[in-house]
């Protein structure tokens, strides 16, 4: 499978036009900006807590930054809608452009091609993340920091991101219009998040389903710390399911012509 | 090389190529000729690999297009009608990523990509930004990631279409200087650009194949009679009349009957008589003055009008109940 070229090209065609900038820097600005906002409101409410020792006890960083940095609803609403730009291009562009007439004739399976735009998109979301590593430093320079919960945040976030980008890789191999791709993608992925809001009505099974099928819960356990193997499953069938419909989808138009 | 049988594509209802069956040999360059929307796009875009036919086989360099496509396509170089590029990357690296796609092993692709625009003539424009060229260079980055993998066979769609006349006999003596390495297919609607580089033509109207192989014997086949065009100052009539007395002329047309001027007309014997000699005759036995006395050479144009011209008459006796399913002008659907 001839991956790598795929990828390559990828990201040069991120890093080259403003896109993956735009989106880097958005992403940078806000997320500072939350995090000054978390940290400062934790150090004042840890000078009170030292006023009063007997309660500062639990006061964790991880509970109370990191945690709502990175799930918080002003966050959520962030990494919602910054996902569809990143997956926006990845298919509707070589449709718009004719570029897919080419690169469907070279001897590059359609696999390959799906997942090396995949890997391109995770690529530059990983660099998003890599980014806020700068905050728990900060935090660490401070005060002592769980690095087993931290952890288990970033992998939440990884392979949540993952599921995130296949979901929006598929709505772009639907559509030439990116803006359509983009507007899509936040659709299904606002769906995907509040599934589980409306579970807290529906009792019995059907609850248990939504609840099930709900991002937000999911991505909690792992924020608490907490790495469950059916969280970790979640995310890794969201994210085949998805790459196998791109395939799918993909094959269709080729069938097409 | 290159071996088409019964092909046939439908996009729905519409049947874009019906039964079409060709062979190109090795190293030859062939033309695809066609008016816009009979079926041209659509068969090379099969051939290609784009996208799989409704019905019949195609061959490539022995291997079955839709069975085995991936070895077709490490054999073929694919230059599609509107030149699709990655308008956001530069020349150099968007062909180190063609090469790299199309499997040119790590040490050869430095020399190889050179070697390619130096021969496309695109060497200044590597670190260009690809929307930033001309049509014409555009046109010749096509070219070069369809050589860059050094193809058997090259199917180039409408290679010289948007150029300017200097571009277009550039990429023309371009396509020529690749005969014999490689096998050429190549769609046009530009009748002289065939004559001027193939060796061979199809030709497809409405979907159907109704002419196909060498330039000259298409001519033969098309024009059973050599032609001759004459002015000759008489009255006209007895001039007329006397042509057509000589024996082994099939055929007289008067061109202009421009009054009293001189009389002008083509005059139609069967291939391999020389009438010439006789109308020299007649008019200086008459004391006719003879103005003008030249053979007339078949074009491939005239070839291809008479037999679109026939095809589309035998249509219109065969009183088509549905006018709306003529193939019109860009009735090629997008992919």
């Amino acid at each position: 499978m001839r991956v790598w070229p795929i990828y390559k090209k990828e990201l040069r065609l991120y890093f080259s036009t403003p896109l993956a900038w735009a989106i880097l820097f958005t992403f940078m600005l806000v997320m500072g900006f939350f995090f000054n906002l978390y940290f400062r409101f934790y150090t004042q409410m840890s000078m009170q807590m030292a006023m009063n020792p007997g309660m500062g006890r639990d006061l964790s960083v991880i509970e109370n930054v990191i945690r709502p940095l990175f799930s918080g609803l002003l966050s959520v609403i962030l990494f919602l809608s910054l996902m569809p730009a990143i997956t926006m291009r990845l298919f509707s562009e070589e449709f718009k452009n004719g570029t897919l007439e080419l690169l469907l004739t070279y001897p590059v399976s359609d696999t390959a091609i799906v997942v090396g735009k995949f890997l391109g998109g995770l690529s530059l979301y990983l660099a998003m993340l890599i980014s806020t590593l700068a905050f728990p430093a900060m935090i660490w320079y401070f005060t002592p920091l769980e690095w087993g919960a931290l952890a288990s945040a970033y992998l939440g976030l990884l392979i949540m991101g993952a599921a995130f980008l296949a979901v929006g890789m598929f709505v772009s191999s639907l559509t030439e219009n990116q803006i359509i791709a983009a507007l899509g993608t936040f659709t299904l992925l606002i769906i995907l998040w509040a599934i589980g809001w409306g579970a807290e009505a529906v009792t019995g099974p059907t609850g248990d389903v939504l609840r099930h099928l709900s991002v937000s819960e999911h991505l909690d356990n792992f924020m608490k710390g907490v790495i469950e193997s059916r969280d970790v499953v979640y995310f890794l069938d969201l994210t085949v399911v998805f790459l196998v419909l791109s395939l799918l989808s993909l094959q269709r138009r080729r069938w097409k012509g | 090389m290159i071996e088409v049988q019964n092909l046939t594509k439908r996009y729905g209802a519409f049947t874009a190529i019906r039964d079409v069956s060709f062979s190109v040999a090795p190293g030859e360059i062939v033309g695809f000729l066609g008016p816009n929307g009979a079926g041209k796009s659509t068969t090379m875009r099969i051939l290609s690999c784009f996208m799989p036919a409704s019905g019949g086989t195609a061959k490539v360099a022995g291997y079955d297009v839709f069975r085995e496509s991936m070895e077709v396509r490490r054999r073929i170089g694919y230059l599609p009608e509107n030149v699709p590029l990655y308008n956001d990357m530069r020349v150099a690296p968007y062909l180190d990523f063609v090469a790299e796609a199309k499997g040119v092993p790590r040490s050869a692709r430095k020399r190889r990509i050179a070697e390619v625009m130096d021969r496309c003539l695109i060497t200044d424009m590597q670190n260009r930004l690809i929307r930033n060229l001309s049509k014409g260079y555009r046109q010749r980055v096509g070219l070069a990631q369809a050589i860059v993998s050094d193809p058997h066979v090259l199917v180039l769609d409408e290679p010289t279409i948007g150029l300017d006349p200097r571009q277009i006999t550039e990429v023309r003596s371009l396509i020529k200087s690749l005969a014999g390495e490689h096998t050429v297919i190549l769609s046009t609607h530009i009748l002289p650009e065939v004559s001027m580089v193939c060796t061979g033509v199809v030709i497809i109207n409405r979907g159907e194949i109704v002419a196909q192989g060498p330039i000259d014997r298409l001519v033969e086949e098309f024009f059973p009679t050599a032609r001759v065009a004459v002015e000759m100052a008489g009255p006209r009539a007895a001039v007329l009349d006397g042509v057509r007395g000589i024996t082994g002329v099939v055929r007289v047309d008067a061109v202009a009957a421009d009054g009293d001027g001189p009389t002008r007309f083509m005059v139609e014997s069967a291939r391999g008589r020389d009438v010439r000699g006789e109308i020299f005759q007649l008019a200086a036995q008459q004391k006719w003055n003879l103005l003008e006395l030249r053979p007339v050479g078949m074009t491939l144009e005239e070839v291809f009008m008479r037999i679109v011209a026939g095809e589309e008459s035998e249509a219109a006796v065969g009183a088509s109940p549905l006018p709306a399913a003529a193939p019109v002008d860009g009735a090629e659907p997008a992919p």
